[in-house]
């Protein structure tokens, strides 16, 4: 085999198993989609007819999807700022020496590793009226009780409670990792010019969390928009398109309503919002790279 | 007397995230009508665990789950080390977009293609299958992309001597990189397991049998039902679900935490 | 990657044993897919796969291959692709209101014409009010079999606490909007047990169908092509609703969750509710205090839609097959069957022959409030259905949740979800 050819065959071979899978599961379904939203959803008898935009003009007209949207921003604006802080929060609580710090640590964690869909159950029971967790503490401090997700105003910042419970220990990890590997000398020496912790904080440990502050921040955003396994336990959406996530009203439209074509061009548009999140990330890691 | 303040405020912070597991703990060991009742007398019992064990088939849902993430996460080191070695020491054409096309994975994953993705299956004729399930994962973008940067610090040294010697790139991979990795693969497993474990729309989606539905799915069918709900037994359930992971987690704590640590900060 | 289950092979062993047995040389034996959801707790599997050896036993050429397919989401769901990937089961129970989804994606086959003149005895042998969501375009599409309809369960030691006779339900709107107020307790800003609780999370529009049949209003036509959810009644009806909470506050303000409703019961937060004949057994279990069953009260009359699900016999089958499924069906619903069914899961027996089999009478004597759900029936009507299906109950849902929140007005809510309805129905009214 001449040398030359060699490692053109021997890197596709490598690649092709890793490669059609990525093609058949990856890339063709995402131009599937593109097209199929181009399309009418075939039914019985009927084929898919050509239909141009309509789609989604049928979008720009429809008022669960842009009130699905615009909860998905709520959500994201209220979960992602507040587990961030939270998590910076644990992770410079943990990141010294502190009695029973391996118990704090892993209650922080715990939380991470269990299912979505088993802690939305347990949650749900907390939220439940009168005799559920949250209203039995409630009760303590003599407030009245409140049908937590049956109204329109509570239920999306509930899920946004649970949520934020549930990933702010995984972002502190991180954190953790980035804070040690920042030298304790510039902290030291910072203190010796008579520094506040504060200032110290401020001017030097923050800032070099940044590009850890930057990964985690497009992380928990995509995450915002990729995960609504707590919708189908808790709300299926409701009241009233109250707590509608975009990718639940997919799933919905898709799997419900068998509308096939409608959530393909529902599934476009999510995927341009996850695009656009994840160019950032790239740009981000671009940085990363050449730093190294 | 500042850190005494910050160790008050680590373990306030650390009580009231442990809370709502204390308190599922509590619903499910006791009976129904301590649910919502917290007395020191309450009786302990086993028997909501038996109760809900009893009304789901609970034990083919774990085995489900069991081979479920076994067979994805053979699959993907399996996959991803052959390609990351490739992107990270054969110079073949048109490696670089064939890298940027791995990476598209990181942003339309395998989570949101799902209407696209049933219909390949259905045509595919595996709806319902556990191998449904996995396929979509199994070339996972981000183990190419983790295994790549682990490859590449691998000194050059080491590779050249192992090809001196004689060794074929299989022999090398297996030999010189794989070893090397070894942590890389360990943190990815720990990942991919509990991704995968506790993963739910898109087997809601393709699963419609007992034979083939995982814990999640399971556990959700279970919970749902026509009747009402009975929360002891629902807890119960729950419990038991992320049980297996929470026992491995609670042992394997530290390596846990570092894994996560090893295969984020990348 | 076709999966044979144990049951498969078992059942396909058998049917090659009695094939290669007979002597005389009838034709090949039929094997039937047969898909069935559960919905209610309680060994549903087990009665099934008991019914099914039963039948085997009697027709040796039949080999039933019952496949449990989880809710009846997932049942339909399977189904639906089942058909489109071209191996569809013979027979499925699906819900009665997917009659008009399985329609338009011709999947499935009217029971009358397979059953042919002999079959009009049996299908007319059904409570008229289950048929209801079995006929569409001059066809019968579905045969009832777990059907249910919607009762109030009282606290009979709350309404004596409350100076009310413990036997006596109420029997019209008002009368349970007084009792409610009796029933209601409250200490100080809290509110210890409600008058009544009708959940509206989930499918608010089954519990609403109720309201707006009493009050003498249907929401859709027998084509399932027109809705209408702006018709005064309706309003009317919305406004009780939302009045029960808001105005009259005997009833928990807005969204009242469906499964946690019997727990409320249990619990003493509530001392009516509405919810399905399906959770007798559920509340005979678990009230810790005497309760009662009644019919749903009146307004301008007595109501409540049917709920549940109906046999399917589904298209690409061979005639022998479709005939093996026809006799299937007939077999279930034998009035000793219906009976059994009913008995066994809580579910209504589906014809009236079932109920005076010696079984059930024996039942009912035991424990009357079984019989409730079936005098309501002579005042039941279909359950919502339209094309669409989904879609168009998610616009009635939504609608509903808007007024019970406080979001919108009822005569608003209904008429947004009226427009919207149409819309989606339009290009059903052409042919």
């Amino acid at each position: 085999m001449p040398s030359r050819l060699r490692p053109q065959i021997e890197g596709w071979l490598l690649l092709l198993p890793a490669a059609v899978l990525l093609a058949l599961f990856t890339h063709y379904p995402t131009v599937a989609t593109a097209i199929d939203s181009l399309f009418s959803t075939p039914r019985g008898a009927r084929g898919a007819v050509y239909v141009g935009l309509d789609n989604y003009a049928e979008m720009a007209g429809d008022p669960v999807f842009w009130q699905a949207l615009g909860n998905n921003l709520v959500f994201a604006l209220g979960t992602v700022p507040a587990a961030i802080a939270l998590a910076l929060l644990m992770a410079l609580l943990v990141d010294r020496k502190l009695a029973g710090r391996d118990f704090v640590r892993l209650a922080y964690f715990t939380p991470t590793v269990l299912p979505m869909i088993a802690v939305a159950n347990i949650w749900l029971f907390f939220y439940t009226p009168g005799y559920g967790l949250v209203d039995q503490l409630l009760h303590l401090l003599g407030a009245p009780s409140h049908n937590w997700l049956g109204s329109r105003g509570t239920v999306l910042p509930c899920l946004m409670v649970m949520t934020v419970w549930k990933e702010a220990g995984f972002f502190m990890i991180f954190y953790l990792a980035a804070l040690q590997q920042i030298p304790p000398s510039l902290g030291e020496a910072a203190a010796l010019e008579g520094a506040s912790r504060w200032t110290i904080f401020r001017r030097v440990t923050f800032p070099l969390l940044m590009p850890t502050t930057l990964f985690v921040l497009v992380n928990a955003l995509i995450n915002s928009f990729r995960l609504v396994d707590q919708i189908i336990v808790m709300t299926e959406g409701g009241p009233d398109n109250a707590s509608m996530l975009l990718l639940y009203y997919v799933f919905e439209v898709g799997f419900k309503y068998w509308d096939t074509a409608y959530a393909a061009a529902l599934t476009v548009l999510l995927l341009a919002l996850l695009a656009a999140l994840a160019l950032t990330q790239f740009l981000y890691f671009d940085r990363r790279v050449h730093y190294r | 007397m500042r850190s005494a303040l910050e160790t008050a405020a680590a373990w306030l912070l650390a009580l009231i995230w442990i809370l709502p597991l204390a308190y599922a703990g509590w619903t499910a060991f006791h009976p129904a009508a301590y649910a919502t009742a917290f007395r020191f007398d309450a009786p302990l019992t086993l028997a909501n665990f038996a109760a809900a064990w009893q009304a789901a088939p609970f034990a083919r849902y774990f085995l489900n789950t069991f081979l479920l993430v076994t067979m994805i996460l053979a699959a993907q080191l399996v996959l991803c080390t052959l390609a990351a070695f490739a992107f990270a020491r054969i110079e073949f054409r048109g490696r670089a977009v064939a890298f940027l096309l791995v990476l598209v994975q990181l942003m339309v994953m395998p989570d949101v293609l799902i209407v696209e993705n049933y219909r390949t299956m259905a045509r595919l004729g595996i709806l319902d299958s556990l191998g449904a399930i996995g396929l979509p994962y199994m070339a996972s973008g981000f183990g190419i992309f983790l295994l790549r940067q682990t490859f590449k610090s691998v000194p050059r040294e080491l590779d050249e001597a192992a090809r001196i010697e004689g060794a074929g790139l299989l022999q090398l991979l297996w030999r010189v990189y794989v070893p090397l990795a070894r942590p890389v693969y360990l943190a990815y497993g720990l990942v991919s397991v509990s991704y995968h474990w506790n993963n739910f729309l898109w087997p809601l989606i393709v699963t419609n049998s007992v034979e083939t539905r995982p814990l999640t799915v399971g556990l959700q069918i279970f919970a749902s039902t026509d009747q009402g709900i009975d929360w002891s037994i629902i807890t119960a359930a729950s419990l038991m679900t992320t049980a297996p992971l929470l026992v491995a987690f609670l042992l394997f704590q530290r390596q846990f935490v570092q894994s996560f640590l090893r295969a984020g900060i990348r | 990657m076709k999966r044979l289950t144990r049951r498969a092979v078992l059942g396909g062993a058998a049917a090659m044993g009695v094939a290669l047995g007979a002597r005389r040389a009838t034709a090949a034996p039929v094997r039937l897919n047969f898909y069935f959801p559960v919905a209610v707790g309680g060994p549903i599997t087990k009665i099934i796969d008991g019914m099914v050896a039963d039948f085997e036993k009697e027709h040796a050429d039949v080999t039933v291959n019952a496949i449990y397919s989880g809710s009846y989401q997932d049942t339909t769901a399977k189904a639906l692709t089942a058909v489109k990937s071209g191996e569809p089961p013979h027979l499925a129970v699906a819900l009665s209101t997917d009659m008009f989804t399985f329609i338009d994606e011709d999947a499935i086959l009217p029971f009358d014409e397979i059953a042919g003149s002999g079959g009009k005895t049996w299908l007319d042998g059904f409570f008229p009010a289950f048929m209801a969501n079995s006929r569409a375009e001059g066809r019968v599409w579905g045969v009832p079999f777990q059907r249910s309809t919607i009762v109030l369960y009282w606290n009979k030691t709350a309404f004596r606490a409350a100076g009310l006779d413990p036997d006596k339900a109420p029997a019209t709107w008002d009368e349970m909007r007084g009792f409610a107020g009796k029933l209601t307790r409250r200490s100080g800003a809290d509110v210890a047990q409600w008058g009544v609780e009708i959940p509206s999370s989930g499918f608010p529009y089954w519990l609403f169908q109720g309201l707006t049949t009493e009050n003498g209003a249907i929401l859709m036509n027998e084509a399932g092509n027109e809705v209408y959810f702006d018709k005064p009644e309706v309003v009317e009806a919305l406004q009780y609703m939302v009045d029960l909470g808001r105005k009259w506050q005997v009833m928990p303000q807005g969204i009242i969750e469906w499964g946690t409703t019997p727990q409320d019961f249990f619990e003493r937060k509530t001392a009516m509710m509405w919810t399905t004949t399906g959770n007798l057994t559920n509340v005979r279990a678990n009230a810790p205090f005497p309760f009662g069953v009644a019919m749903l009260p009146a307004q301008k009359r007595r109501g409540s839609p049917t709920g549940g699900g109906n046999f399917y016999l589904f298209k690409k089958t061979s005639p022998a097959e479709r005939q093996a499924a026809l006799a299937f069906v007939q077999w279930m619903t034998t009035p000793e069957r219906a009976a059994e069914w009913g008995i066994k899961t809580g579910y209504v027996a589906v014809r009236p022959d079932a109920w005076t089999t010696p079984a059930m009478k024996r039942y009912v004597a035991n424990f009357p409030a079984a019989a409730v759900a079936r005098d309501q029936l002579e005042f039941a009507v279909a359950e919502f259905s339209t094309h669409d299906n989904q879609r168009v109950t998610k616009i009635l849902n939504d609608g509903l949740q808007a007024a019970l929140t406080g979001e919108k007005h009822p005569a608003q809510a209904l008429a947004d979800a009226q427009s919207e309805a149409d819309r989606v129905l339009r290009p059903y009214r052409r042919s």
